[in-house]
């Protein structure tokens, strides 16, 4: 049974897109058959963060608008043959998706995929409530900051109210992805902890991604990072997470600081 | 000089009530949506009579020109609008109705009220967190949540609130002038802590002195906090 997952924050700039591409891959690689789907009209960025923003021709919106079908506006990973992307329109006209095109282009994605990828814009506004209507299961993705962890409880609240498995009486599976985890200031106390996030969200953990100068790498060669350099720790903590997603347990640990020359440096110079 | 005596500052009270509203969702294009309108007005002319309504943009995208004229549409049919929701407060004119948020959906018949609702259950049960930005308001009785109350989160109780969780928000109980209604929690980091309208902000609650499960009452006009154990 195809699935329809939404990454979504409420607050911007802390890894939607990122996480998109990186679980998207990784699930494509386990041999997932997965879309990833932009809903970020205007800036759209994931097309960038796979390499495929030369090889976009029609959009979301032109499918919603019925000038392309599907098959036109879906481009097709040049590594993974799993992996495809449905592109969000540079055009600003957001109010061209509407519940019902959105809804009809999302059942017609279950049918030809095991995973549907939704890459929600940040906010609370219109946007960010297409991407998740019509979800299955989510991923929260929050930085350990107390404005992220805030938006990330609003937009939990919303995922509980307002997608169509919460009119039904029914409730989105929801996972929290905590990305961006700086080990040297959470020892230095500068981050909430772990434990002070779950404790505020009260939702089950899907992975934990270290803040790491490996994800800009691979965005700036149009890679997902978990296929850029599988060994990187960002890579191994979002493949981690995608088998999750695929329902296997494997314990949630919590980056340790490397004790590398740097941290000796920074450490003496901190004495 | 001889010393001024001033009179005490009386403290100020609030007091939070809430209503239902009817709330209305245009969609585009409008002309069609307020063909609608119509119909609905004139099978039942009395159908919005007296009732307050609220305006959900949320599924149009229209510029300050175009809600007023919307706006002023609806008031020539006799529907007046007390208030505006899921739009940028950039959008609303001052001479439009204020922006609201926090709405919660309550289910409203579609007939006129024939008998004498059943008498309600003095309480009402919570079972799960209350997030951010959302809202609970029962001030019919007390309200027990099973479940943390998220910073953000507002509970209002005609009665006692009783959070089997942390209280991170804000807490008002004894809205309708319930002088003996008091707050549980397991533990408290709340934003506002309010007893028939006195209360204690976050800058007046120690929440370090209190580590475990406390009781919020109201003597004379102070709002206590003490550990329940
Ligand atoms: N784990 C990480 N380590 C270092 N940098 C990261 C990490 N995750 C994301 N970033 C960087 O943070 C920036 C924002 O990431 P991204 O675009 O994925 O966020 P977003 O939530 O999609 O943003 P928006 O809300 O604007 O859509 C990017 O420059 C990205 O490379
Ligand atoms: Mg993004």
């Amino acid at each position: 049974m195809a699935k329809v997952l939404v990454v979504t924050s409420g607050k911007g700039g802390v890894g939607k897109t990122t996480s998109t591409a990186a679980l998207g891959a990784a699930l494509a690689q386990m041999g997932e058959k997965v879309v990833v789907v932009d809903f970020d009209v205007g800036l759209r960025n994931l097309d960038l963060v796979l390499g495929a923003e030369r090889r976009v021709v029609f959009d979301f919106i032109n499918v919603v608008q019925g000038i392309a079908n599907l098959s036109q506006a879906l481009i097709r990973d040049k590594r993974l043959e799993n992996l495809w992307l449905l592109p969000a329109s540079q055009t600003r006209d957001k109010d061209a998706l509407t519940d019902e095109g959105v809804g009809k282009i999302i059942a017609e994605l279950r049918t030809k995929f095991d995973w549907i990828i939704c890459d929600s814009p940040a906010g609370i506004e219109r946007g960010a409530m297409l991407a998740m209507r019509f979800a299955d299961e989510a991923v929260v993705v929050t930085n350990p900051e107390v404005s992220s962890v805030r938006d990330s409880d609003r937009i939990i609240g919303m995922l509980d109210s307002r997608t169509v498995k919460a009119e039904q009486g029914e409730q989105v599976q929801k996972h929290l992805l905590i990305t961006r985890y700086d080990t040297g200031r959470a020892a230095r106390g500068e981050m909430l902890s772990i434990g002070d996030v779950t404790d505020i969200l009260a939702t089950p953990m899907l992975g934990i991604i270290p803040e790491s100068q490996d994800v800009l790498r691979a965005s700036n060669v149009g890679m997902p990072v978990t296929l850029n350099d599988a060994t990187s720790a960002p890579a191994r903590a979002y493949t981690d997470a995608a088998r999750r997603l695929m329902g296997a347990t494997i314990p949630v640990l919590v980056p340790a600081a490397r004790k590398g020359l740097m941290n000796r440096l920074l450490g003496r110079r901190a004495a | 000089m001889g010393a001024v005596v001033r009179p005490k500052p009386k403290s100020i009270r609030l007091r939070g009530r809430s209503y239902v509203a009817f709330v209305f969702f245009p969609v585009v294009p409008i002309i069609d949506w307020l063909d609608e309108i119509d119909v609905t007005l004139n099978q039942s002319p009395g159908f919005f009579a007296g009732k307050p309504m609220v305006l959900d943009l949320s599924a149009v995208d229209l510029s300050q020109n175009a809600i007023g004229q919307l706006v002023a549409s609806l008031e020539q049919r006799g529907l007046r609008i007390l208030g505006i929701e899921g739009v940028g407060a950039e959008r609303l004119s001052a001479n439009l109705p204020p922006l609201l948020t926090g709405g919660r959906n309550a289910v409203v018949s579609n007939s006129e009220p024939k008998k004498p609702p059943p008498k309600k259950a003095a309480s009402l049960l919570i079972d799960t967190q209350v997030r951010s930005g959302q809202s609970v308001v029962f001030p019919e009785g007390d309200i027990t949540i099973v479940g943390s109350v998220s910073s953000g989160a507002e509970i209002v109780a005609g009665g006692s609130i009783h959070v089997y969780g942390t209280l991170r928000g804000r807490a008002m109980a004894g809205i309708n002038g319930n002088l003996t209604a008091r707050i549980y929690c397991q533990k408290v980091e709340a934003e506002l802590l309010a007893i028939d309208g006195y209360y204690r902000t976050a800058e007046q609650i120690d929440a370090t002195s209190y580590a475990g499960p406390i009781q919020v009452w109201l003597q004379g006009e102070v709002v206590e906090i003490s550990p329940l154990s």
